[in-house]
């Protein structure tokens, strides 16, 4: 049973307007059986922030490709990508790098 | 995917496992924990990546030298990551020591497009704010333009040669031939060197050149016409597919930076397209059938305007590493949503395009990158034989339409006519129809509605790319007065050549769109 974690969640480059434009969100990840890691932060996100067209910011199981992702402020190709397991205050950013947004 | 990234990687690892982790150090300083992957396994760390960043940018505009001291540079600034990051290099470059420091002098354009990009007026004020922020603290001279000031350009902007008041404008023109044909005959030892002669040529040609104060002048915070706002959305309007309306904004915009640099007297425009955006453009263009014009779409330099040259010194630094270095040294951006904000992924060719390398991009991580190399190969130098290419009235490219007896482009155009069920009429030349661009045009004379005509004298004067945009337009009427009295311009001139044609000596095949 992981404890609930609590994140910064910020949006970027256009993604932010898939979220009503609202660039950074404090959020708190409710308690769930296995640890909170980023592929289920991508579903939770996809539940609760994602206002709009969630085509646009994921596709299957992960982020739209163009969309660059930093765990507190370090690439997550360097994280362990989707199986990064999220600690308390984290600071995710998903930025996206197209046209547009 | 699996599968895939294996056949790539090679001896990288198990499959799926992260090809770098945190653990690893610095590939560079081996001492830092990194912080971004550049290439497929190599690691930097924030320091090392900064200066590498800044490396990039100083090498491009190094190796190139296609900027002079105390040249006047007019960055183009949209507010978006690779041009605000052009931006933050060039202050970087200037504030350097004096062995080290850029010696140009930058100026920076904004144009707002708020108009065709759906903005509110509140939204574009708020937009305008935000930038003007950024703009006062850069601390160099800058410029706001509204899309709207397309409909006051002079239809000098569609020339290559800028037009003089005091007439110089022929000889200067004489000149620019002469270099060209040199270029020809120096091709035979490498075209880097003739190539930078032409520029550093024009580069001084075009100070003593430089137009005065015409038309729209430096009109920082002119009230927004309302009227001119409804015209430019109705333009939009009449423009039917997302592709044509990507393609129109371009042209209209570099237009209005062109306008801008030659009223100012600035002989260089930096655009701020990085690596990502080139391939992206590359492979679109291609698909636009704008491959004639691929080397000067999408290369370091892009002379046809003559005097006023573009250059893209950002065109090696990756649409991540440019977010990655935005966000981790703090620079400024500004968000606007552009055409294509929020539609869907196969909306418009650009878009389905970027789609489809970033998706390759995340299995194969050199996809971009070997694109963009393309790019790096292709010459800009023209191919046919003649002096001076016709050029394309909207883009400037030299004219890809003077095709040969039996080419696609003749295939496509008989078989349009014939689909179109347009009996052959005689056509006032006098000559046979439907058997090229300029009989389509005699053609289309006799057709009978009232837009048609426009049509039928714009399309043979322009590139294939161009005539494609402009045929998914349902109306020309809305197009800036600045492309119509160009029209009228070679228009008038075509005639006259053909009245004098039969005593011209050059070769009548070379210049088909102009007779």
């Amino acid at each position: 049973m992981a404890a609930p974690v609590s994140l910064l969640v910020e949006f970027g480059g256009g993604a932010e307007l898939l979220f009503d434009g609202i660039k950074k969100h404090q959020v708190t990840l409710p308690c769930q059986p296995e640890p909170w890691d980023i592929r289920s932060l991508l579903k939770w996100i996809k539940q609760n922030l994602l206002k709009e067209r969630p085509e646009l910011f994921i596709q299957g199981d992960t982020v739209r490709p163009g969309i660059l992702v930093l765990i507190n402020d370090a690439d997550w190709e360097l994280m362990g990508e989707l199986d990064y397991k999220l600690q308390d205050k984290d600071n995710i950013i998903f930025i996206s790098t197209l046209h547009g947004g | 995917m699996c599968q895939a990234r294996e056949e790539y990687g090679g001896c990288e690892g198990p499959c799926g496992a992260p090809r770098v982790s945190c653990a690893q150090k610095c590939m560079k300083c081996k001492e830092a924990s990194p912080v971004l992957v550049i290439r497929v396994g190599d690691a930097f760390c924030k320091a090392c990546f900064k200066e590498y960043f800044v490396h990039k940018f100083r090498a491009m505009l190094g190796k190139n030298r296609a900027i002079y001291p105390g040249e006047k540079v007019l960055l183009a600034l949209s507010g978006g990551p690779a041009s605000s990051s052009m931006l933050q290099q060039v202050q970087e470059g200037l504030s350097r020591e004096t062995a080290k420091k850029l010696r140009f002098i930058p100026g920076i354009i904004y144009v707002d497009e708020g108009a065709v990009c759906g903005q509110s007026l509140a939204e574009r004020e708020e937009t305008r704010r935000q930038m003007e922020t950024i703009l006062q603290a850069s601390g160099f001279p800058y410029h706001v333009a509204c899309l709207e000031e397309v409909f006051d350009l002079p239809s000098s902007i569609l020339h290559c040669i800028p037009p003089d008041p005091a007439g110089p404008r022929s000889s200067y023109k004489e000149a620019v031939e002469g270099f060209i044909r040199q270029q020809r005959e120096e091709e035979t030892g490498g075209a880097s060197v003739p190539e930078r002669e032409v520029q550093e040529k024009l580069a001084g040609l075009c100070t003593r050149d430089m137009p005065g104060a015409e038309g729209l002048a430096a009109s920082g915070a002119r009230p927004l016409a309302t009227a001119r706002t409804d015209e430019m959305i109705r333009l939009f309007e009449s423009v039917k597919t997302l592709t044509a309306k990507e393609e129109l904004l371009q042209t209209l915009r570099i237009h209005l930076v062109l306008h801008t640099a030659r009223v100012q007297g600035y002989s260089k425009v930096m655009m701020g397209d990085s690596c990502t955006r080139l391939a992206v453009k590359l492979l679109t263009n291609l698909s636009l059938g704008r491959g004639a014009s691929l080397a000067m779409d999408t290369g370091f330099a892009d002379d046809r305007h003559g005097n006023v040259v573009v250059v893209r010194p950002m065109r090696e630094h990756s649409a991540k590493e440019i977010a990655f270095y935005n966000r981790l040294f703090e620079i400024p951006t500004v968000f606007t949503p552009a055409l294509d904000t929020k539609a869907r992924e196969k909306a418009s060719i650009h878009r389905l395009i970027e789609r489809f390398l970033c998706g390759l991009q995340a299995e194969f991580p050199s996809t971009v990158s070997t694109v963009y190399r393309t790019s790096e190969k292709l010459s800009a130098t023209p191919g046919g034989a003649g002096p001076v290419p016709e050029r394309c009235v909207l883009c400037l490219c030299a004219l890809d339409t003077n095709v040969e007896e039996g080419s696609a482009l003749q295939a496509i155009l008989v078989s349009e006519q014939l689909s179109q069920k347009r009996l052959p009429a005689a056509s006032p030349t006098g000559r046979g129809c439907c058997l090229g661009t300029e009989d389509q045009r005699g053609c289309c004379r006799n057709a009978t509605a009232p837009g048609a005509d426009a049509r039928a004298d714009l399309l043979p004067l322009l590139c294939y790319g161009c005539r494609l945009t402009v045929k998914d337009m349902t109306s020309l009427e809305n197009l800036p007065p600045y492309v119509h009295s160009e029209l009228e311009r070679r228009k008038c001139r075509a005639a006259m050549k053909l009245e004098i044609q039969e005593f011209l000596l050059e070769d009548e095949a070379g210049n088909p769109g102009d007779s």
